[in-house]
């Protein structure tokens, strides 16, 4: 490609033909303040103008993120002029804004905040006139909208129609009307959301948020007749750190479970157990479908948003779905069947929390069918940044906690339980397993490598001794899943197995992780995940933890058993796609 | 917003004769597949149905595939499109700088009272609309309204009820 040089703030720069002034000015350690821009996902609406720069020739200002470079461009990014338009810019912003930043959820993470203080606005001429039609959509057990704090910057727009294409939130009408959200400014639950809360890792205010139930939780941990159980996530351990001040990618999962502890729970598991659960339950109903001529591919069903997504977009591939319920749910039905019983508890008295990178964990674990064991068997989600406030309320210092360990008989796991985590994960896990039950050997090596990173549909074809090949693809982001979805429709996938996972870079960037994601931090946490499977745990193959084998010597019997049918599958439901005014049919 | 109250006012498809919903259908068939089908097909099948309600808009979505938040977004972009229904009978006061002058914002004020509609929308029974025109080029009758094609010349406030009793 073509190189361009040009001049900005008197430095020399040369970038590739195409380069915006943005990205220009950010090769030579120039940063352009900006709201809506985000390149990494190609969203560059030009919609804030808080990033205009002059450009010599250039009667007016111009929008450094959609600007492109010319040869001999000579561009100034801190003149008067700019400057002034700068402030003048995000003073407008926020006359059209709420001016609660104390008591806002986005207080420390905002992105209009940070702008401000880097144009060096210090007064707002313009008073926000009172807190007008504030209208919270409460509707979603996951997700909050606020609309009266949206900027119109639209990047939660282009990440639910182009990166998830559940198209839910989008413009309408115009000019200082335009106002983004469902249509008709439908309730998130009447609608087809997904629940995966990507939009709130876009939202650089406090417009999109996850529902927060801390305070349900600390009055569970206040309440002395209350035996309060907690799950963590796989991706938890991989990204709670990064919340709490350590440097991105550190696993944490000692000071983790320490500090779980010290907040007052009775007992912390780890879903990393039922993770390994999962691949003996899912493996065998792969194999039970290879060797009976079942439904092929089998598709994994550990994420709720992509459950949803099927559920609405394509209701008639349902069967596809393994009946494997997602580890959380497994761990909930346990928690409350087999822990209580081991533990001579009332399961009445149990409230059972799971900490989950997701938002639309939060919505799974409200399910009708999610009561197997007589009682709802997950109380309560929190997501990663939940736990990281209820840490920092506590005031722990998690940086400097020891290490602890989770507790028996739910907590201890392989390194396949902990990949669970990470974009192809779950098909390394199954595969390592179903290929040591069909052949009685190990794989030769058991990191499966094309199943890893981050490309957006990976196939891999592994020999299975009797089997033969066994062909296998991952996808992650729903964009990428509607991809193998439609190549199924059409009768073109001949693989055996699909992993989908609703999140880019599956749950390590969930929908409730730290804010603010990018494909680097994606790449650091899974690279976390995968030292613990590499270089921590002690198994790495969910058929040799010790724990799985006991629950099935002394509980669950075999997979695919009586018992597992009962408390670790479950069932789906049609939901129509877009159509508010046809009949929901229920499958099954 | 004004999109919730459509949601309210929403009667579903049953409003809609079979005839029309036939047109609909197949205007859609003879658009699906098209690139930029959605304008147009908008276009017809408002024609058809007289406005773009929330049910008509589902069918629309569902047709060309289209997701329905794009069709709201397409539909509340553009003012031609409207998601109010149209009354039987549309009276279009002017507010024209001579009608002004001479009284047109009274008549329209008396107006929005005796129907208790705003300017743009629907009376409940759906017999009239209530517009507001810029000029109608009858300056000397001023203040005029016009009524679907009878042009009513130097109207009083007192006399609309009168005037309106004729359209039913």
């Amino acid at each position: 490609m073509a190189t361009v040089n040009l001049t900005i703030d008197n430095i020399k720069v040369s970038v590739p033909e195409g380069s915006t002034i943005l990205e220009a000015a950010k090769s030579v350690g120039i940063t352009i303040p900006t709201l809506c821009a985000w390149p990494e996902i190609h969203h560059t609406p030009g919609a804030c103008r808080v990033c205009v720069t002059e450009v010599e020739g250039q009667r007016n200002l111009v929008a450094s993120c959609v600007f492109p470079v010319a040869e001999g461009m000579i561009v100034k990014t801190t003149t008067e002029r700019v400057r002034h338009a700068r402030k003048l810019n995000v003073e407008l912003l926020l006359a059209n804004h709420p001016t609660d930043c104390n008591v806002c959820i986005r207080n420390g993470s905002c992105e209009l905040q940070e702008v401000a203080e880097s144009v060096g606005l210090r007064s707002v001429r313009f008073a926000y006139p009172e807190y007008k039609a504030k209208k919270l959509d409460q509707s979603s057990p996951s997700i909050v909208r606020d609309s009266s704090k949206c900027i119109k910057c639209y990047r939660c727009v282009t990440v639910c129609e182009e990166i998830q294409t559940a198209c839910v939130l989008q413009p309408s009408f115009r000019g200082d009307k335009v106002f983004i959200g469902p249509p008709f400014d439908l309730p998130l639950i009447e609608t087809n959301c997904t629940m995966c809360g990507q939009c709130v890792l876009a939202c650089p205010v406090g417009a999109l948020y996850e529902k927060d139930d801390t305070e349900a939780v600390w009055a569970a941990l206040h309440d002395p007749k209350k035996h309060v159980v907690v799950q963590e996530a796989p991706a938890i351990r991989a990204a709670l750190g990064e919340d709490l001040g350590m440097p991105v990618g550190s696993l944490v999962t000692g000071k983790m479970l320490t500090a779980l502890r010290r907040l007052g729970f009775d007992k912390v598991f780890d879903t990393n157990f039922t993770a390994d659960l999962t691949i003996m339950e899912e493996g065998s109903e792969l194999l039970q479908r290879v060797k009976e001529g079942g439904k092929l591919p089998m598709i994994t069903s550990c994420s709720p948003g992509w459950i949803k997504f099927c559920e609405h977009f394509y209701p008639d591939l349902l069967d596809h779905l393994s009946t494997c319920k997602s580890p959380q749910q497994m761990m909930g039905a346990l928690i409350k069947s087999y822990y209580a019983e081991q533990a001579g508890i009332d399961p009445k008295d149990i409230v059972s929390v799971s900490i989950m990178p997701c938002t639309a964990k939060k919505f799974e674990c409200q399910r009708d069918e999610m009561n197997d064991s007589g009682y709802q068997d997950v109380d309560y989600v929190l997501t990663t940044r939940e736990l990281a406030r209820m840490i920092r309320q506590a005031g722990i210092d998690f940086a400097n906690l020891p290490d602890g360990d989770y507790d028996n008989p739910l907590g201890e796991y392989t390194g396949a339980g902990t990949i669970f985590g990470a974009t192809g994960g779950v098909m390394e896990a199954a595969l390592r397993t179903v290929y040591a039950i069909v052949t009685g050997t190990n794989l030769e090596s058991l990191d499966i490598t094309p199943v890893r990173g981050l490309e957006g549909v990976k196939e891999a074809a592994v020999e299975v001794g009797p089997l033969g090949k066994v062909k296998v693809a991952v996808a992650h982001g729903l964009g990428n899943a509607r991809k193998l979805m439609d190549k199924i429709r059409e009768g073109k996938a001949d693989y055996a197995f699909i992993e989908v996972m609703c999140c880019p870079g599956g749950c390590v960037s969930g929908g409730g992780q730290p804010i603010a994601p990018s494909n680097e931090k994606r790449i650091t946490r899974a690279a976390a995940l995968y030292k613990d499977d590499g270089a921590v745990q002690k198994f790495r193959q969910s058929h040799e933890n010790p724990s799985v084998k006991r629950i099935y010597e002394i509980f669950l019997e075999k997979p695919l058993g009586h018992k597992s049918h009962k408390l670790l599958h479950t069932k789906y439901t049609k939901r129509g796609t877009d159509m508010p005014h046809k009949k929901v049919a229920t499958s099954k | 917003m004004a999109a919730v109250d459509t949601v309210k006012t929403d009667a579903g498809l049953a409003e809609f004769t079979a005839e029309q919903l036939a047109q609909v259908d197949k205007i859609i068939a003879d658009h699906r597949g098209k690139p930029g089908a959605l304008i147009p097909v908008l276009e017809q099948v408002q024609e058809v149905c007289g406005y773009l309600p929330r049910a008509i808009q589902a069918v629309v979505s569902d047709g060309l595939n289209i997701p329905l938040a794009n069709v709201y977004g397409v539909v509340t972009f553009y003012s031609f499109f409207t998601m109010i229904p149209r009354g039987k009978h549309v009276i279009r006061v002017c507010l024209g700088t001579a009608c002004y002058v001479r009284g047109g914002q009274n008549i329209l004020d008396r107006m929005s009272q005796i129907l208790k509609i705003e300017p743009g929308g629907c009376t409940e029974d759906r017999n009239f609309s209530l517009e507001t025109v810029r000029c109608l080029g009858a300056c000397g009758l001023a203040p005029v309204v016009v009524i679907d094609a009878d042009t009513h010349g130097q109207v009083k406030p007192a006399k609309l009820e009168q005037v309106l009793a004729k359209y039913n």
